[in-house]
């Protein structure tokens, strides 16, 4: 209660939450289509590669007004997607080392960079070095309107496309047989993932904006085979992890927020893992448990019948020794053999089976049908 | 050149080679992110290590880095096999997850001690030759560059020993299994000689430099040769000549020394990707040209044979016939003289004997690359 009333209460706390669920959001969103289009480490890989577009706006312009920085982050950002793909297109060197060096490389160019900066008279170069991890904590509602504009213009033009980014993300060949101009709808679609990386940078800084873009995305696609659905519930978990880690991280003390919502993401993630809808693998190792269970059962039923078939007496008793081999789990035997009882298909008498009138008759119906 | 500036030098070359090694087979594997991935999720290790031991320079450091390495390889193959999400979606998760960890058991318990997040994550060079090993009051060297060395003899040992296990499980890993050795146990061993690696330069030169001398080197060496045995080699090599470039552009530059070698890293690789004789752009470009001036050449002649009549046989012809401009026209029929596969007499081209030969063998090339 204490914490929603903080929320209430507290602007920066408010600000700051609302800030970070907002980027999350956006993040959310548009990572899907990065996951999608199995390009998942794209977010790892120009979030690094962005450093050197945000050292040089600086060196130049000398401002660190927070939308001029992305707008350099964003240029440079472009410059690495398309070195990657010319890099995979006219070399034999693969995709994921191409994000290697790229990723990399720029970031050690902005390095560089960053030690040029850091010799300028006028520079402070806070604001900077908080690139690295995300500044969350410090989210001014200058920078959450800023940002929150050019995610809200992202998310625009991703519903103008949405038939045509879906279409590109499942069936790229499909959509150039419609004739659709695949050129453009993938170089606009790189641009907007480029957006909502750099969006996403002001929360959680370099290192963790790959989870950013993409965890929200695995989470929701535990839970639904529908992209709209898929694309709407990872920007609904991104706002809620982004909500809650700002909240828990400003509450309790020494909590850095980045990793804060990182991990409420990672949650989200190994909990839809584990219990999401048909993919989860807690159902599916249910599943697996029952199926077992049932064709042990029926294995053992048709053993035991299998014994007295020939017998003039059906009704004639053994001893439960005798089917101990069978499941090689006393245990496992009482329990299918006390169920068995229940059902009044067997009797059992002091240690001894019969089948009853009415599994004879069951068992050989079974017999007949197979 | 001072002592520390040799000793500067000397530290980024070890590191470089030591980091190609197994960088080489990592991108032939296809992955060149797990290097990224390690280097980064290895920092809960190290801080769990440091609480255990008291100390920074406690070897139970590396141990715990070596052991989170193998627990991200782990956790990426466990949600691989899953087959819930594509396996650069399980990287992406993986290691960003751990990474938090660390940091937060950074901020929240280690906050005042020398272990902070942007040492782990840029290095610095520059101070390395300051912590020294000292024994008995002799000085024995930098710390960094006798724990270099002694990783760099490891990946060496390993590579030398395990050399036609890696090759084969690398390039076949079906054979590899029929062949009685795991590739199973060999990607776990590769992904411990990159922990180990990733641990012991972090401090140097930073977990994101690692990944430029790791993958971008390699890369490079992987442009100028098909052959592993080369590839390895080279890339020690290049990785030397991007450690000392690097250093010295720092130097005049008065920048930071990894970045530098990064950026190092990248130019060497750009400089060979467009001059690279055989997989280079520019060789590639100019093979695309000849291939399509070949093309033409093997077309107008077999045009040639097909049609013996006048109006078809006419220079102007050409142009309608095959849609080429004038220019490329003029040089398809210059090229063609020149290999004497024709002859123009009075504005008309006739074939010559060499031409019959070369349009009948492009025939037959052309048929069957139809059949294929």
């Amino acid at each position: 209660m204490d914490i929603l009333k903080m929320f209430f209460s507290d602007y920066t706390i408010r600000t700051v939450s609302l800030g970070a669920g907002l980027l999350s959001l956006i993040s959310g969103v548009l990572g899907s289509f990065a996951v999608l289009r199995k390009q998942s480490l794209i977010g790892d890989a120009i979030s690094h590669a962005s450093l050197p577009g945000i050292a040089l706006v600086f060196l130049i312009f000398r401002t660190k007004d927070s939308i001029f920085l992305a707008l350099g982050a964003i240029a440079i950002s472009w410059i690495a997607a398309l070195l990657i793909n010319a890099i995979v297109d006219n070399t034999k060197i693969k995709y994921d080392s191409a994000l290697g060096i790229i990723l990399s490389v720029f970031f050690g160019f902005g390095m560089v960079l960053l030690t040029l900066v850091q010799k300028l008279p006028d520079a402070n170069q806070a604001g900077l070095d908080k690139y690295l991890f995300g500044q969350a904590a410090s989210l001014l509602a200058k920078d959450i309107i800023n940002m929150s504009i050019l995610g809200s213009i992202s998310l625009i033009i991703l519903l103008i496309f949405w038939k045509e980014f879906k279409l590109l993300s499942f069936d790229s060949e499909y959509a150039k047989s419609l004739g659709y101009n695949i050129k453009f709808l993938d170089t606009l679609l790189t641009t907007l993932i480029i957006v909502a990386i750099v969006v996403g940078l002001q929360t959680v800084g370099v290192v963790l904006m790959s989870a950013m873009l993409i965890a929200p995305a695995a989470a929701s696609r535990q839970w639904t085979e529908k992209i709209s659905i898929m694309v709407i519930l990872a920007g609904i978990l991104g706002f809620i992890s982004g909500v809650s880690g700002a909240i828990l991280s400003s509450t309790v003390s020494k909590l850095p927020t980045g990793p804060t919502i990182i991990l409420i993401m990672t949650f989200i993630t190994i909990f839809s893992f584990l219990f999401g809808s048909k993919r989860g693998l807690v159902w599916k190792w249910l599943r697996f448990k029952v199926k077992k269970t049932n064709y042990r059962k029926e294995f053992l039923i048709d053993s035991m019948y299998e014994i007295i078939k020939d017998h003039d007496n059906k009704s004639h008793e053994h001893s439960i020794d005798i089917l101990k081999p069978i499941l090689q789990n006393n245990n496992e035997l009482k329990v299918y053999l006390k169920e068995l009882q229940n059902q009044n298909i067997i009797n059992i008498k002091n240690y001894n089976w019969s089948f009853t009138q009415k599994g004879i008759q069951a068992m050989k119906r079974k017999e007949v049908k197979e | 050149m001072g002592i520390r500036q040799i000793e500067i030098q000397l530290i980024a070359s070890i590191v470089a080679v030591a980091a190609s090694l197994p960088g080489n087979f990592l991108i032939l594997r296809k992955m060149s992110m797990m290097s990224d991935a390690i280097s980064h999720s290895i920092l809960p290790g190290i801080v769990i290590g440091f609480f255990i031991a008291g100390s920074i320079s406690s070897p139970i450091l590396a141990i715990g880095a070596a052991l989170t390495g193998v627990l991200t390889v782990w956790l990426v193959e466990v949600l691989n096999k899953s087959k819930l999400i594509n396996e650069d979606a399980s990287i992406g998760i993986v290691f960003p997850a751990l990474f938090s960890i660390g940091v937060i058991l950074i901020t929240k318990f280690a906050g005042n001690v020398h272990l902070d997040t942007d040492a782990v994550l840029l290095g610095e060079l520059a101070f390395a030759p300051f912590d020294r090993i000292i024994i008995n009051g002799i000085d024995i060297g930098p710390k960094s560059l006798i724990m270099m060395s002694v990783i760099l003899l490891v990946n060496l040992i390993f590579i030398f020993i395990f050399y036609k296990e890696l090759k084969i499980s690398t390039f076949d890993p079906s054979l590899a299994e029929s062949m009685g050795f795991k590739p199973e146990v060999m990607h776990y061993a590769l992904m411990t000689v990159v922990s180990i690696t990733a641990v012991g330069s972090f401090e140097a030169v930073g977990s994101i430099l690692l990944v430029a001398l790791m993958i971008a080197i390699p890369a490079t060496s992987y442009l100028l040769t098909d052959e592993l045995s080369k590839m390895i080699l080279l890339s020690s090599l290049i990785g030397i000549i991007t450690a000392i470039s690097g250093y010295w552009s720092a130097h005049l530059l008065d920048v930071s020394i990894s970045g530098s070698m990064a950026s190092m890293a990248g130019i060497i690789f750009f400089i060979v990707l467009f001059l690279s004789p055989k997989h280079g752009i520019l060789t590639m470009l100019k093979r695309r040209k000849n291939l399509k001036l070949e093309f033409a050449k093997m077309a107008l002649t077999i045009h040639l044979q097909n049609h013996e009549e006048e109006e078809e046989s006419s220079i102007n012809h050409l142009y309608d016939h095959f849609s080429w401009n004038e220019k490329f026209a003029d040089k398809v029929i210059k090229n063609s003289i020149k290999d004497s596969l024709i002859k123009i007499e009075n504005n008309m081209i006739f074939l010559t004997e060499k031409g019959i030969t070369f349009a009948d063998k492009s025939l037959k090339a052309l048929r069957i690359e139809n059949f294929k």
